[in-house]
């Protein structure tokens, strides 16, 4: 077992009420003990910190008291009754006593009552181990119930199954309004409620519906808040109690939640967001919560496998021959075709430490800079646009700081969907009162929804971010906004004139710039007079501003926007982008891109490539090698054949998918690693098993630059973590890497790396988890970057003229179409589709105002043949208000919706990020599927043959060894 | 690799450091950007292509912009 194995006790201390953050404290005795607590504390907090737990059942320390249970009453000198501990804030020199017998006596009574209409069935309950309940039973001293159990009771009433993950089961519901207030307070949704009066008062989700019916997104908020069975992860019920449990962070989207994995053995019984992880504070989504049986689906490729050409079945091998087979084909490949033939390709899902061991196989091993990641196709513009005007690819905040903005802009971003669990902060924060502006041409939720409301929503047309943009400085600029003592401070004075000179011109105004966006004049006003001068102004962003032909232009206007208010250096302001995988950020920071080396350093950079020699022992080359749409050209051209794909699926989440599979095809031997038969390895030679995030140390770096560890619940399902099997390759190909666990991958990370050079795993042990910068500087990590000054000394303005992209509406194509995802699926879907998740999303659809539909006779829930330039696909169509006319919306999860098949090759300018964001189409109502999709039928079908033809004789291998 | 979609991504680079006042500094960038993104065979391809057809659906920016800086983007190191 390694060192860094944390086994953490499952019970977390539960304070009752939520911490106080005051400047002043206050002093008072409980129990006769001295506390010290700060102002606005809860005595019940006081007691909790000082290790009196007072008996409690509506109160836990994710949501703000209730005061109705009437178990937590105390007796405090000087003050008539027996006040709740929860809501009482402690005063300065209280006495406040705990315990006595007038107390015990009440409490004994109220628990009396809840008893006598509670079903007695704990033995077999699920909660047995677990129910707050029966601990309060236990702590009162409860030995009988006077009233008996026949009178009026809610014994009877029904289950509730409809959440494929949770049951609620009212008979065994005591009202205590913990899960309504952590659906309003934790999760913002608003689903739940208390229906009824006086004793038929019941929790209700929707309006006494089934859960599934209702509003609930499934985050698990309430489920972990209910203190008895009532709300109950089915896995437990089926599984029963976890005996031990380990932090790790989540696999899926790039806000990073810190989980408790709860376990028996190697089985994991449920994850449970952990209160100590600084990037989700004890929340989660439906995603991390719940849909994590991915990892031990039957679909798992568990047999390494090859075979000569894709038309062949898959023959199952060892790992030797596997990785032999594949190193030798490298080679064959580099003496035939030339060194700068093969490439490789590092995941974003995958762990920083082998993100970095991926690179530094194809700098030293391949002796060439063609590796890149998916963040190609999803921030690389950030990284080019932060670079550029701040002096880092990354984020400036941490999720936290939204609490402290006064007004938040949302640039193409769907955060409740995207990303969800940073959504319910800023929520929370929007209910108490911070601004709201969100630029996207869908009405998404932020723009409306339960206690939400966007004070400024512009509806842009698709791919008008920068003119938009612009007009927003032409405000700032032209109305005497700008925040002139920041920018003569801190940013370059030249670039600053050139760039307000240039955000002056008439035809960056509002006006001027009306009929290319789409936004009234008077809302782009509006808007940029209250980013400019409402308070602590923040920007979050997505992947609606980065994935546009001007993705990177469209970056940099975001931070000259930051700079010209003043809007950066501090708690509540910044740019943010909001990262699409869990490690996006990370695998960008450690090399993947094919022209820097870890830390964003150029690889023309002789200083830097010389540190990376010596270490390495190796010569690295000077120039960029080659970008993932290149790698495709290159192997159309013939001069591209070999390809290491480590955990992506480049053929279903790349744009132009048939172009892609023509590249795929054209290459001799591609390699792919996944834990799952996906869409790129149909294409492939080579098949490694992958190990899910369960199954292996590491860390991810979430997009607040937040490093946390992944710890290894199971053994790796086909023997090996992904480290261990680049290792492994690298061997075979020359060259040799002797690491025994990944800490020493991060060690040699922040060897290396100066913004890393404080990072171990014995530090992130220590701290939980640290946001780079971490060195000399700044040993515990940076929160908020650029402070008193940017990283690039100065910031630089950069002029950001709009430039219409390539993909017009004509005739021919008169709808523009972008494309998104939805809260329960995840990216292509590999893991999601694989879990019950899909009973909220089985389909892609196309979303299309009714307008357009009855224009062209499209029915909701009809098919739709959608035809760009580029191909055309079918999908049922949705109508909806929440498109503007003019602009239809799909997502990407399911492969046979081929939504890539529409989508086509314009990339941005700077980083060749696809303009996924864009297509012009036409839509029309069909009765069967495209051509294409019949294609992919046929072919799925086949290749799924000749997997199980493989597993088969895998299957008697086993059985006859 | 397609030239029609090297000419394409030069230009749109073009285009974007065109809206740069210094004429200069926008010829200058426009070959830094080029010489620190694209790979050596991407590049060598653009200048063979701009020799050969003479700079044909190359914005003039760019063709001023290669002309004027056309060392920076020779490879230093040749494939083995």
């Amino acid at each position: 077992m390694s060192k860094y194995y944390d086994v953490l006790s499952i019970e977390e201390k539960d304070f009752g009420t939520p911490a106080h953050i005051s400047g002043s404290l206050v002093t008072l005795e409980i129990d006769g003990m001295a506390v010290t607590v700060p102002e606005g504390t809860s005595i019940m907090r006081a007691a909790a910190e000082r290790g009196v737990n007072v008996p409690k059942l509506c109160a836990t320390d994710s949501v703000e008291p209730f005061g109705s249970c009437r178990l937590c009453l105390v007796e405090i000198e000087g003050r008539k009754g027996y006040p709740a501990s929860c809501t009482t804030p402690v005063a300065p020199g209280m006495k406040v006593h705990t315990q006595s017998p007038k107390l015990q006596s009440l409490r004994k009574g109220v628990m009396e009552l809840y008893i006598s209409d509670h079903p007695l069935d704990c033995l077999t309950c699920a909660a047995n181990g677990d129910c707050e309940l029966q601990d309060m039973a236990g702590v009162t001293g409860l030995r009988e119930v006077r009233y008996g159990y026949e009178g009026e009771n809610h014994l009877n009433l029904k289950k509730d199954e409809s959440n494929p993950y949770f049951t609620f089961d009212s008979s065994k519901c005591i009202v205590c309004n913990r899960c309504v207030r952590a659906c309003a307070e934790t999760q913002g949704t608003y689903a739940l409620t208390i229906s009824g009066r006086g004793f038929d008062s019941r929790v209700s989700a929707g309006q006494d519906q089934p859960f599934m019916a209702s509003e609930c997104v499934s985050c698990g908020a309430c489920v972990q808040a209910c203190p008895t069975a009532t709300l109950q992860e089915k896995s437990v019920i089926t599984l029963g109690q976890p005996e031990h449990s380990v932090v790790t962070t989540c696999a899926y989207c790039g806000v990073g939640c810190a989980f408790k994995a709860e376990m028996k053995g190697n089985e994991v019984v449920r994850m449970v967001p952990y209160k100590n992880g600084l990037a989700n504070e004890g929340h989660s989504c439906v995603k991390g919560r719940f849909a994590w049986g991915y990892a031990t689906h039957k679909d798992r490729i568990l047999n390494p496998m090859i075979r000569r050409r894709i038309t062949d079945p898959w023959q199952a091998v060892s790992w030797d021959e596997a990785l032999t087979y594949a190193a030798s084909e490298f080679k064959r490949i580099q003496q035939k075709y030339g060194r700068d033939s093969i490439g490789g390709i590092v995941s974003s899902r995958c762990t920083n430490e082998e993100g970095y061991l991926v690179q530094k196989m194809v700098r030293a091993a391949f002796g060439n800079n063609n590796v890149d990641t998916c963040a190609r196709v999803c921030h690389s513009p950030t990284g080019y646009g932060l670079k550029q005007t701040l002096g880092e690819s990354a984020g400036t905040q941490t999720f936290k700081s939204v609490a402290h903005s006064d007004v938040i802009m949302v640039i193409g971003a769907n955060p409740t969907d995207a990303h969800p669990v940073f959504a319910s902060r800023m929520k929370k924060r929007l209910r108490e009162g911070a601004k709201l502006i969100v630029i996207d041409p869908r009405h998404t939720d932020l723009v409306r929804s339960p206690h939400v409301e966007a004070d400024f929503h512009l509806p842009l047309k698709p791919g008008t971010n920068v003119a938009i943009l612009s007009a927003l400085a032409h405000v700032i600029v032209t109305e005497g906004l700008l925040a002139n003592e920041f920018i003569a401070e801190r940013c370059e004075d030249k670039a600053f004139r050139q760039w307000r000179d240039f955000v002056a011109h008439p035809e960056n105004s509002p006006e001027a710039m009306q009929e290319t966006t789409g936004v009234s004049a008077e809302l782009v006003r509006g808007a940029a007079r209250l980013y400019a001068t409402g308070g602590n102004a923040a920007i979050y962003y997505g992947l609606g501003v980065t994935e546009h032909a001007q993705g990177s232009t469209a970056v940099m206007a975001i931070a000259n926007l930051a700079m010209a208010t003043g809007n950066i250096g501090r708690e509540g302001v910044g740019v943010n982008p909001l990262r699409g995988q869990n490690n996006v950020q990370g695998s960008c920071d450690i090399g993947s891109f094919p022209h820097e080396l870890p830390g964003y350093r150029h690889v023309s950079d002789s200083a830097t490539r010389d540190l990376f020699e010596q270490a390495w022992g190796v010569n690295i080359q000077p120039e960029p090698g080659l970008r993932i749409p290149n790698m495709f050209d290159a192997a159309l051209d013939g001069s591209f054949m070999g390809l290491y794909c480590q955990g992506e699926d480049i053929v279903q989440s790349d744009p132009n998918t048939q172009h892609v599979a023509a590249a795929l095809s054209a290459m001799e031997c591609i390699v792919v690693q996944d834990i799952f038969l996906n869409e790129t390895a149909m294409y492939a030679h080579v098949l490694l098993p992958g190990s899910s995030f369960l199954e292996k140390d590491g860390t991810f770096t979430n997009a607040e630059r937040r490093i946390s560890r992944v710890r290894k619940v199971m053994p790796p399902k086909a023997g090996f973590a992904d480290w261990e099997v680049t290792v492994e390759l690298a061997r075979r190909l020359g060259y040799p890497m002797n690491y025994t666990h990944p800490s020493e991958i991060m060690d040699e990370i922040a060897l290396l790396t100066p913004t890393f050079r404080g990072v171990s795993y014995a530090k992130l042990d220590q701290l939980g988890s640290i946001q780079w910068p971490c060195n000399d500087e700044a040993p515990q990590g940076t929160p908020i970057m650029h402070v008193d000054e940017f990283v690039r000394g100065k910031g630089k303005f950069i002029i950001t003229q709009y430039v219409a992209t390539d993909e017009k509406i004509t005739r021919k194509f008169p709808l523009i179409l972008t494309t998104g995802r939805v809260l329960s699926q995840y990216n292509v879907g590999a893991q999601t589709r694989r879990t019950e998740n899909n009973q909220w999303h089985e389909q892609d659809l196309l979303e299309i105002h009714p307008h357009d539909a009855e224009e062209r006779g499209i029915s909701d829930g009809g098919w739709v043949n959608i035809q760009s330039r580029s191909g055309e696909t079918v999908l049922r169509a949705k109508l909806t208000e929440r498109m503007q006319p003019g602009v239809v919306y799909t997502t990407f999860h399911f492969p046979e919706s081929g939504a890539n098949v529409i989508t086509t090759e314009n990339s941005d300018w700077a980083t060749n990020c696809p303009e996924y964001k864009v297509t012009a189409v036409q839509v029309m109502p069909v009765h069967e599927p495209s051509e294409w999709q019949k294609q992919y039928t046929r072919f799925n079908r086949v290749q799924h043959e000749l997997l199980s033809r493989a597993s088969q004789t895998a299957a008697t291998d086993h059985l006859s060894s | 690799m397609d030239m029609n979609n090297l000419v394409h991504m030069a230009n749109k680079i073009g285009v974007f450091f065109e809206a740069m006042p210094d004429h200069n500094d926008a010829l200058r960038d426009i070959v830094d950007h080029l010489h620190k993104f694209w790979e050596p065979r991407m590049r060598r391809q653009l200048l063979a292509y701009l020799d050969s057809e003479n700079g044909k659906d190359l914005l003039p920016i760019v063709v001023e912009a290669i002309h004027t800086h056309r060392n920076q983007l020779s490879q230093k190191n040749q494939s083995i």
